[in-house]
């Protein structure tokens, strides 16, 4: 196909984008809302993603099978994840300042162990191919969607399944909304907290994977560009429904593809300001959605307390 | 104690790292092998430092802004350095890689001076010249800094400051011309950092290489605004793609995503930095790569002949281009076709004799006005180009942030 | 009362906690193939062996000072800032701005004064507005201030990039450069600009301010318990506002400090994580102004000794990124032993009450 798709190759683009560049956002928000659900902040999925992303696409470059290195990347989230959920939950101790800490800790660990994996190429995820076999390359292009994707969009509804009608779900929500209760329902908020921090790392870890093994698919220390500490923004923009989370993971994913295909069919001015839009738009709903005389639906009463 | 366990992963991880290292490492030397056997200066010195009596060492520092293995620019200069380090027994290398471009920079100079006793510095980064390299060589007047980019101005800079950088555009404009000529659909892409004079030169000679050859060929250009964006570089490559655009490359720090989406899109790509060829077998056309091997060496060889910036001994300013050394382009992929390589070595030949000049007037910029006059010549060595602020005819987008 | 027990205690800890810090640090190094004792010696070489490398640590200690602040002071308010960054990329840039547009047109030292306001003023705005998002909408004062960091950063790329661009600022972007008459120069005698004294100072005051003044006491009330001061009368959202806005002016004044001792104008390398190291000394430092300049100059020696461990050791660059992280979760996790350890226990029986925790009632939970 020689002609160019024009300005049909900004929606294009979005679509495509979402997927892409959604899959990571839609990893690390379900992880970071399980874990806020549960009570506690943790900035340190960022630091997460890079050690996720560094062990994945090491390991799959190691062992040749990339499935083994999401598993693996999910592993170092848990371990990752498990020294936060211990730490944060000590006395005195503040799970945003731990966060912090794990974001340079992770960080550290990826890039000093990521070394030797950044020149070769590590075997990739396939893909799946959605579009039929007539369809421009553009459109092909567009339509490979990655597992993991699929994988993410099956964890959303679970997750919100999860909450709403689990016992373990009820126990999430109750730790994280009112510690007491919990308490006098004879569950270790101790242990809720730490597996739910867990999981959610876990999560990130493979969110981590998506990016070395998906899209872009490489390895370097420059992998994310924020994506673990946006994710919080993102869990709060979402309420703190999984099902919300993944619509705005792919919103996220969209609006960072906007940039340059919006550049590519001729608007050139303000590219910066575009990259800011997803944060500027985060605020401004929070501005609006928010309000000083209730409290938002879904937000864990616990969050952000010192218990 | 749950830090036990990190180690524990990451033990087996240095273990199989190491032996990557390993393996990676042997296949470096096999490139660094080639590349120095071409040059001919190498023995000369090598023998004069082994034999005679003056056989101090000299401790050089190398500084980078990025990881030193980032497969891209800062790897460039940390292979250029670690071959000197390799050829002459005499030269003792310190590194410091991802150094900021603020005090820390400074500080990191003083501190090679100052403790590691180095005698000349190369900070490899542009943002480092002003103001960090500049106080510093005021501080210490007998030590040599050389500065990839820094514009040397005779009377204002210090004596003891050179700066030297290659003429890439000129590989870049034979990637144009091979681009152009393997192009299905005359539309060629550039995924961009930022619109400053280097990129911007990059830019416009990989067009004016394509055009000399197909004058109907344009190039669309996009700019991530970040060195490092990887997610963006790949979204840039994609949507290009989509507008039907069949040839990419890039003026990014790490070309790795860019080559690899082009490839997986089933399009060309042209390199940058280094040769990106094991990344894309089936689309790698050709490459603009650095090759600071020699000019590093060159410099090596004259400070321990006890030449100096200071005397005038070593140039103030040291420029070039594939002639010199400075760069080189990347071995054809498979998809160039013999024509277009006969054509692009003619190219090359008149870049190697120096009978051709780029920026050959009359050039327009991409919004109809004159930019380079009819009776003008402006040949690689002129300040303007180091200043570049337009986008020529063809080029579809514009400098705006 | 304070005896000498629980200075004692705060001390013990907090050396405690960078030794076993350090001690983690050495195993890793170990572990990677380095000999801990040569890691440590050089550490101690680089950062604080002579006079010269102490500067080098001072250097680099000096604009985590006042960053920490805009972290510390909201903590005491039960507020959890994170937009460091953001503020002082907006300090400098309006620090930069009104440096230009007077130019040479009045004394260096008006001037100066001049600049220091707007950067005060500019990081004031940028997080008191994260503050009266706070008391007004309920907006969530980390998240929204995390939000604002971005917003910034890309304000300064687009300006840098474009409207206030220096068109022969060539291969990295920034703005037109301030007179070298206005520059900030060193203290005499050192290589360390005048950025360290106003850190010092802004540390000091900002102590008294919150340990010896009735807004310092008012301030903690309301971190305490934000009924109760109502219920006492206290302007809560006056005094959120107004704390936020002292905590951004702090860390835009390091972004004056930056854009007037260090680059000369302003670009990217405003934007270089000064923001988030003042996180993790403000919480290092219980935020406890006088402790932050303690542990600003321990991670400045810490960045200054990262260097030295790449050229004389061959450890990769990430290696100081280990080091900061494994100190910092160290330090951070010694805040907990506070009061557990039998011999620092006072022995009155009136327990925790000298400094208010971040709420009343509380109790800690541990149930593993």
């Amino acid at each position: 196909m020689a002609e160019g798709l024009g300005w049909w190759g900004v929606p294009l683009a979005i679509v495509a984008g979402t997927m892409r560049g959604g899959t990571p956002f839609l990893f690390v928000s379900l992880g970071e809302c399980l874990t806020e659900k549960s009570g506690k902040i943790n900035l340190g999925l960022e630091g997460t993603l890079l050690t996720g992303a560094m062990t994945a696409y090491g390991v799959s470059y190691l062992t040749g099978s990339p499935w083994l290195g999401i598993l693996a990347a999910g592993l170092a989230g848990l371990v990752l994840g498990s020294i936060h959920g211990w730490l944060s939950q000590q006395f005195r101790v503040n799970d945003v300042a731990v966060g912090i800490a794990m974001i340079i800790f992770g960080s550290g660990i990826a890039f000093f162990f990521g070394k030797p994996f950044i020149q070769p190429s590590a075997p990739q995820l396939p893909t799946l191919n959605l579009a039929g076999s007539n369809v421009s390359p553009a459109v092909e292009a567009a339509l490979q969607i990655s597992p993991l994707f699929l994988l993410g969009l099956a964890i959303a509804p679970l997750m919100k399944w999860f909450f709403q009608s689990t016992r373990w779900g009820l126990y999430v929500r109750a730790v994280g909304d009112s510690p007491d209760a919990a308490r006098a329902m004879g569950v270790s908020i101790f242990k809720v907290r730490m597996l739910s921090i867990m999981a959610g790392s876990f999560l990130a870890g493979i969110g981590g994977a998506s990016l070395s093994l998906y899209y872009p698919g490489v390895w370097t220390e420059r992998i994310s560009s924020g994506q673990g500490l946006m994710a919080v923004a993102l869990v709060i923009f979402a309420r703190w429904n999984p099902m919300i989370c993944l619509w705005a993971s792919l919103l996220f994913g969209g609006a960072q593809a906007l940039g340059p295909s919006l550049q590519s069919v001729g608007i050139k001015q303000g590219y910066y300001l575009f990259n800011a839009a997803p944060y500027v738009l985060t605020l401004l709903i929070m501005i609006v959605t928010c309000s000083p005389k209730r409290t938002l639906a879904g937000v864990p009463g616990a969050l952000g307390m010192d218990n | 104690m749950s830090h036990r366990q990190v180690f524990g992963v990451s033990r087996r991880q240095i273990i199989r790292g190491l032996l990557a290292t390993g393996a990676f490492g042997l296949t470096a030397k096999l490139g660094t092998g080639c590349t120095s056997a071409s040059t001919s200066t190498s023995t000369a010195g090598d023998s004069g430092g082994g034999s005679s009596g003056k056989d101090e060492p000299i401790t050089i520092g190398f500084i980078y802004v990025g990881p030193k293995d980032d497969y891209g620019y800062n790897q460039a200069h940390a292979d250029g350095a670690a071959a000197v380090a390799k050829k002459f027994s005499w030269v003792k290398l310190v590194e410091e890689a991802n150094v900021p471009e603020t005090t820390a920079v400074a500080e990191s100079m003083r501190s090679m001076i100052d403790i590691d006793g180095a005698k000349a510095l190369f900070p490899t980064s542009f943002g480092y010249f002003d103001p960090h390299v500049l106080k510093l060589a005021k501080d210490y007047p007998d030590v040599q800094f050389f500065h990839a980019g820094g514009l040397y101005q005779e009377g204002t800079t210090p004596k003891n400051i050179g700066s030297y950088f290659g003429y890439i555009d000129e590989a870049q404009y034979i990637a144009g011309v091979v681009a152009a000529l393997t192009s299905k659909t005359g539309k060629l892409g550039f995924v961009a950092a930022k619109p400053i004079p280097q990129v911007l030169r990059n830019v416009n000679s990989f067009t004016l290489g394509a055009r000399s050859v197909k004058p109907s060929v344009t190039t669309q250009v996009v700019f991530t605004g970040n060195w490092a964006e990887p997610i963006k570089e790949a979204e840039a490559t994609n949507s290009m793609a989509d507008q039907g655009i069949d040839v990419i490359t890039c003026h990014v720090d790490s070309p790795k995503v860019v080559m690899e989406t082009a490839e997986k899109r089933g399009i060309f790509s042209s390199g940058y930095h280094a040769n990106q060829l094991a990344l894309a077998p089936k689309g790698y056309l050709t490459g603009a790569e650095w090759d600071w091997t020699n000019i590093y060496s060159q410099i090596a060889e004259e400070m321990h002949a006890g030449k100096k910036l200071m005397d005038g001994g070593i140039p103030h300013i040291l420029r070039g281009g594939l002639k010199e050394g400075f760069c080189k382009v990347s071995d054809y992929g498979v998809a160039v076709s013999s024509d277009t390589k006969q054509k692009a070595d003619a190219v090359k030949a008149k870049f190697m004799d120096g009978s051709i000049v780029i920026y050959q007037g009359e050039i327009k910029d991409n919004k109809g006005n004159v930019v380079v006059a009819a009776s003008e010549s402006l040949k690689q060595q002129d300040p303007k180009l180091e200043q570049m602020d337009y986008l020529v005819e063809g080029v579809i987008g514009s400098i705006g942030s | 009362m304070q005896t000498w027990r629980r200075t004692l205690e705060s001390l013990c800890l907090s050396f405690g906690a960078i030794l076993v810090g350090l001690l983690l640090f050495g195993l890793f190094c170990a572990l990677a193939g380095a000999n801990p004792f040569e890691v440590y010696g050089l550490i101690w070489k680089a950062a604080f062996g002579s006079s010269s490398t102490f500067q080098n640590t001072l250097i680099r200690a000096s604009p985590l000072m006042l960053s920490a602040l805009c972290t510390a002071l909201p903590a005491r308010l039960g507020l959890v800032i994170i937009g460091n960054e953001g503020a002082l990329v907006m300090g400098g840039l309006a620090a930069i701005s009104i440096g230009l547009i007077i130019g040479t047109a009045l004394p260096p030292i008006l001037v100066q004064i001049a600049m220091a306001v707007a950067g005060l003023v500019a990081g004031g705005l940028w997080i008191g507005a994260a503050g009266a998002l706070r008391h007004y909408r309920a907006v969530n004062e980390t998240i929204s201030s995390l939000l604002l960091n971005y917003i910034a950063i890309a304000l300064l790329n687009h300006l840098v990039g474009g409207p206030m661009r220096d068109p022969s600022s060539l291969n990295k972007p920034s703005t037109f450069p301030l007179a070298e008459v206005n520059m900030l120069g060193n203290i005499p005698g050192t290589r360390v600009h005048w950025g360290l004294v106003y850190g010092l100072v802004a540390c000091l005051i900002t102590y008294f301010l919150m340990q010896r003044t009735t807004f310092g006491f008012a301030a903690r009330t309301a971190g305490g318990n934000v009924r109760a001061a109502r219920i006492a009368g206290l302007p809560v959202g006056k005094l959120t506002v107004m704390i936020c806005f002292l905590a951004g002016s702090c860390a835009g004044l390091a972004g004056m400090v930056e854009v007037a001792a260090v680059q000369g104008a302003a670009n990217e390398s405003l934007n270089v994580g000064y923001g988030y190291g003042g996180i993790l000394v403000a919480f290092a430092a219980r935020h406890n102004p006088l402790a932050a300049v303690l542990i600003s100059l321990l991670v400045g020696g810490i960045l200054a000794s990262g260097g030295i461990l790449q050229r004389s050791l061959n450890l990769p660059d990430a290696t100081v990124l280990v080091f900061q992280g494994l100190v910092f979760l160290v330090v951070l996790y010694s805040d907990s032993l506070y009061g557990k350890i039998p011999f620092f226990k006072e022995k009155p029986i009136i327990t925790t009450s000298a400094s208010p925790p971040a709420s009343p009632g509380e109790e800690p939970v541990m149930t593993a």
